[in-house]
């Protein structure tokens, strides 16, 4: 579904991506771990399209398209979805309108008609449900005034509206109590289906508790160091971050 | 009488001859330039009464000692009085046979704001089939209305219809001498509206659609008077969100409102004259006053503005509240791209005990545009326990457009109270990539988060407008980030 070749990603000048290669298949958990700076929101903006970064080298394709130099919003509308770590606040436009909106464009990027207003409203209202997730959210504004943990709610349930193939999680855990953090993971759980992949980056190994990877791999400065199983995850637990860098020297 | 249409032939000969006026066709057109005579051939013209001339005529004198205003924050070379034609009859548009005739360009915008068909052939001038007829749907609108008593005509044929309404209420809130471009406007009047409600009775269709129909004609110097009866309710629209481009540059128009006791009289606009290309050449000047009074005990005017046109707008719809307990309201979205600016706010003058109003104005300013707030908000001292609220807030998009807000506040007595909040922001790229990454592209996004920073002022246009205007909102800013 994937494929990522030696891609090289800089800003301003400085390079950040050295060499990443990474095969994500349809019906896969990836987990991305490592030490903070090491590039690894930096793949997350690279593969969505943000365009303050500059690719430098290598492909990243996505269901055999070339993503690179494709805008944003199309590579959203092919499929992939973000969960962003710092959800930006919109004031003034609601959740059922911005909702509604994205689902329009892509359904209109399909060739679909727009979707009917009740059968948008009971969709919402379905996926809060499945997600357990009990806040009004319809006519507030997209995150504005939102808690840390209501804001990566608020990123679990626009997965579930868009039903991405590919979904990206960026930190999600990341202030997030133990509640919170369970809802994320069941709302991941719930979603996760032969046909689709998640890549769930994380700093710490505690949501892997509960969205259970089949691979992990460590990225330190730019490079994907070390790839194995979820058992990895558990050994960087025990060992910490020191191992792998200490490894590289 | 006689005497004066012997002045009137006399002037009216000596423009002939000293213009070299010969043609029939030429009779319908007032020389170039602005002189006493000009403004006789306008009153001949039109068949006004003795004192309607008299009025023009003083307001000229007046205009003459004025000096054109500097102090708004807007920039435009100087205008030559003497080259404008002030009087000129309607002239007929070509009829076209099919909508495949139209500018294709034209025919986009219409799509996009989501015209229907019909309309879309009306307001490019394609001749409609006799069953959608305009003139018939107007008849049925002058009937249902004619039956309440209701009076909706042109100026025009108010002066000679009612010319005693017309006396009584013309230039009692927008005096001729009030600024330079009333006066002008006062002196040169082309055409407009005019509507009276009488006592109690609520007009039972918004004015709007009417004029809609009535619209294809708009003078340069428009002159609407409205008037509220005790008792009574009207909605009223002016303006269209369909592009209306148009030879004159500069456009004064004034707008009188009378609410009696009780009345309340509802003013929507939606602006949307030829701004001016994207290197802000041409576009048209929009100089004009709006102002209404409440007169009458607990009466109500609100005025609600969506100005998206114009390459600049001065303009400051205001509400005088002389009766006790009366209300005052102004809302307000003006949009400013490229190389447009906008000088625009209200004044609330309380004048009566216990008097409310409440203003809210949202500016928004993309490319090298300007936007102004300009607002005054006065208690005087006779106006125990007022209120006012004040929200004016900037949305910035890009970095080389302008905001600015000029609050005025005079406050004369110790017991009213006086708010104004004011905020600026901007729209950032965190919050478009934010709105990429759903799927959104850049121009639906900027649609997006304009209309929900307008939505407070939207939610007040009569619903059939308000579906349009947002339309308008993130048609009028297609291209300006990126």
């Amino acid at each position: 579904m994937l494929s990522i070749k030696n891609l090289r990603a800089s800003i301003e000048g400085k390079e950040i991506l050295k060499g990443i290669n990474l095969e994500v298949r349809a019906g896969e958990v990836h987990a991305i771990m490592g030490p903070n700076g090491t590039g690894k929101s930096t793949l997350a903006s690279v593969i969505v399209g943000r365009d303050i970064f500059v690719i430098e080298e290598g492909e990243i394709l996505f269901k055999g398209k070339n993503l690179i130099g494709m805008p944003v919003e199309e590579r959203a509308n092919e499929g992939i979805f973000l969960g962003f770590q710092y959800p930006v606040e919109i004031p003034g436009v609601s959740m059922t309108n911005f909702m509604r909106t994205a689902i329009n464009e892509q359904r209109k990027y399909r060739g679909l008609d727009p979707m009917p207003a009740q059968e948008f409203l009971n969709s919402m209202e379905e996926k809060k449900r499945l997600l357990e997730i009990h806040a009004k959210l319809a006519n507030r504004s997209v995150n504005e005034g939102f808690s840390g943990g209501e804001k990566k709610k608020n990123e679990i349930f626009q997965m579930a509206m868009l039903n991405p193939e590919l979904a990206i999680l960026d930190e999600t855990d990341s202030g997030l109590d133990i509640d919170a953090l369970k809802i994320v993971a069941h709302g991941v759980n719930t979603l996760r289906r032969p046909d689709n992949a998640f890549i769930v980056i994380t700093h710490y190994q505690r949501l892997l508790e509960y969205i259970v990877p089949d691979f992990v791999h460590v990225l330190f400065d730019g490079r994907i160091v070390r790839s194995g199983g979820k058992e990895l995850a558990f050994e960087l637990e025990d060992k910490g971050y020191e191992w792998i860098k200490e490894a590289q020297v | 009488m006689e005497k004066e249409t012997n002045n009137i032939l006399h002037e009216l000969t000596q423009s002939e001859y000293k213009y070299g006026f010969y043609t029939d066709i030429a009779m319908d057109m007032a020389p170039k330039g602005l002189s006493e005579d000009t403004i006789r051939f306008i009153s001949a013209k039109k068949n006004e009464p003795e004192w309607l001339l008299e009025y023009r005529l003083k307001a000229f004198r007046h205009w003459l000692t004025m000096v054109e205003p500097t102090w708004a924050h807007v920039h435009y070379p100087a205008i030559d009085y003497q080259d404008i034609i002030y009087y000129a009859a309607p002239k007929r548009k070509k009829e076209l046979k099919s909508l495949d005739e139209v500018d294709p360009e034209l025919l986009d915008t219409f799509k996009k704001l989501g015209i229907s068909l019909e309309e879309q052939k009306r307001l490019s001038g394609v001749a409609v089939d006799a069953v959608i007829d305009s003139v018939s749907v107007k008849t049925t609108f002058s009937e249902t209305l004619e039956k309440q008593g209701i009076i909706f005509c042109s100026f025009s044929e108010a002066v000679q219809k009612v010319p005693e309404l017309v006396r009584q209420y013309l230039g009692t809130v927008v005096p001729p001498d009030d600024n330079y471009f009333a006066a002008l406007n006062s002196a040169v009047f082309s055409d407009g509206s005019f509507c009276y409600i009488p006592k109690g009775v609520r007009c039972p269709v918004e004015l709007s659609t009417y004029f809609r129909i009535n619209a294809a004609n708009t003078g340069q110097f428009e002159r609407t008077l409205i008037i509220g009866d005790e008792g009574s309710y009207v909605s009223y629209m002016e303006g269209c969100t369909a592009p209306m481009r148009d030879e004159n540059q500069l456009h004064a128009a004034i707008v009188e409102i009378i609410a009696l006791k009780d009345a309340e009289v509802k003013y929507s606009t939606v602006q949307n004259w030829y701004p001016g290309n994207k290197k802000g050449e041409g576009g048209v000047y929009n100089f004009v006053t709006k102002r209404g009074i409440c007169k009458g005990t607990h009466s109500k005017i609100s005025w609600t503005q969506v100005e998206t046109g114009s390459a600049i707008t001065w303009k400051y719809p205001s509400v005088i509240l002389m009766g006790d307990h009366s209300v005052g309201e102004f809302y307000s979205v003006a949009v400013t791209n490229h190389f447009q600016q906008a000088d625009t706010g209200t004044k609330m003058i309380h004048l009566g005990k216990n008097t409310r109003s409440t203003i809210i104005s949202k500016g928004i300013s993309a490319g090298r545009s300007n936007n102004s707030y300009r607002g005054l908000v006065k208690m005087t001292k006779r106006a125990a326990n007022s209120r006012n609220f004040s929200q004016c807030d900037s949305l910035l998009l890009g970095d080389r457009c302008g905001a600015h807000t000029f609050p005025y506040i005079k406050a004369e007595n110790r017991s009213s109270i006086v708010e104004h909040e004011a905020t600026t922001s901007k729209i950032s790229d965190e919050q478009l990539y934010y709105c990429n990454q759903r799927g959104i592209s850049t121009e639906s996004a900027i649609g997006l988060i304009v209309n929900g920073y307008a939505r407070e002022v939207l939610k007040k246009l009569p619903m059939e407008f308000a579906v349009e205007a947002q339309k308008l909102l993130s048609l009028s800013l297609e291209g300006s980030v990126g």
